[in-house]
């Protein structure tokens, strides 16, 4: 019973809003008529892509070896190292707070504290099935200005906080034996 | 169907075609992570997409470009960067609000803000972060987020 009230809760706005379609319609309310037709607008925009785009999503993350970039990860230094963790934080998925820890492995693994914040800031901005609903949603020039400007920000950024942490003894906890409680 | 539709369904499909060429198996697990991923965020998007629809039709596009507009200058730059600081929306999400602002009137700059401090600054993430990076440098992050944020949505609506 717990369960199915469960499964209801997940789908309630839907059902309301059906139930608010179907008696604007009945009752010819205009405001209705008027939302329902933004609302199959909205629909229509992204049914044509979403699916598609994460159908690509899927077999990139099927053919592209995650692990195998992570192996060489810390490893790299200069241009290698940032273009190293920029691509591995593109790969990813998930909002920024999943990013931490992976940014302890980055950290475990011996990743300077620049590229750890790189790689923060790419996860956070670059991430390819982001990027590709940005495009859907926002056009392909918006997407690549908004790329271009952020990518050496962040890199900047991750000079700074190496910088500004150099003698302050970095680390970063690993709270892996908490997580299952956040 | 808009020319995105038509780019992305030719891009999927031919992947899929020169996937399917080379691995059967692995061109089939690549289509049941992407078809469980869709699947994943169904409902959270089609809820947001009836938020939106209803704020397009409550809020007046005249109300949106006065406070988000081209000329809402300090005022709206700084009501993207705290929204989005303050907010703890899943990115995909956020991008049909984008639309939606922009549609309405919002300047780039203004969405570009907000979309960035929505990535990239979380007050409500915080403590988690601080556990994980210590008070300071949690801060510091997104404190230079922050004003990165701002200076990505200046250029942004420099160029566009």
């Amino acid at each position: 019973m717990r369960k199915y009230f469960q499964r209801i809760r997940t789908y309630i706005w839907l059902l309301v809003f059906a139930v608010f379609i179907a008696v604007s319609y009945i009752f010819q309310f205009q405001p209705g008529k008027t939302i329902t037709t933004n609302f199959t607008n909205s629909l229509i925009e992204m049914i044509t892509f979403i699916p598609f785009l994460f159908v690509i999503v899927g077999l990139f993350d099927v053919w592209v070896p995650k692990e195998k970039i992570q192996k060489h990860i810390g490893k790299g230094s200069g241009i290698k190292g940032i273009l190293l963790v920029t691509l591995l934080a593109m790969l990813q998925a998930g909002p920024l707070y999943g990013a931490f820890p992976v940014a302890y492995i980055l950290y475990k693994k011996g990743a300077s504290i620049r590229n750890i914040f790189i790689y923060l800031g790419a996860f956070a901005s670059l991430k390819i099935p982001m990027l590709g609903i940005e495009i859907g949603y926002l056009g392909i020039k918006f997407t690549l200005v908004r790329t271009l400007v952020s990518l050496p920000l962040f890199i900047g950024i991750g000079y700074l906080m190496e910088w500004y942490l150099k003698d302050k003894n970095f680390k970063i906890n690993d709270l892996s034996k908490q997580e299952t409680r956040i | 169907m808009n020319n995105n539709a038509i780019i992305y369904i030719t891009v999927c499909a031919v992947l899929c075609l020169v996937s399917f060429a080379f691995n059967r198996k692995k061109t089939l697990a690549g289509l049941k992570k992407g078809w469980n991923m869709f699947r994943n965020i169904l409902v959270p998007f089609l809820n947001i997409l009836i938020i939106v629809s209803v704020l397009l039709y409550l809020i007046p596009p005249s109300v949106i470009s006065r406070y988000l507009g081209p000329d809402s200058g300090i005022m709206g730059l700084g009501i993207a960067a705290v929204v989005g600081s303050i907010t703890l929306i899943p990115g995909f999400i956020s991008y049909p609000i984008a639309a939606g602002l922009i549609k309405q009137g919002a300047s780039y700059t203004v969405v570009a803000t907000f979309m960035t401090t929505l990535m990239m600054v979380g007050v409500v993430t915080l403590p988690l972060e601080i556990k994980y990076f210590g008070r300071r440098v949690a801060i510091t992050r997104n404190l230079l987020n922050f004003v990165a944020a701002i200076i990505i949505g200046l250029v942004v609506g420099l160029v566009l």
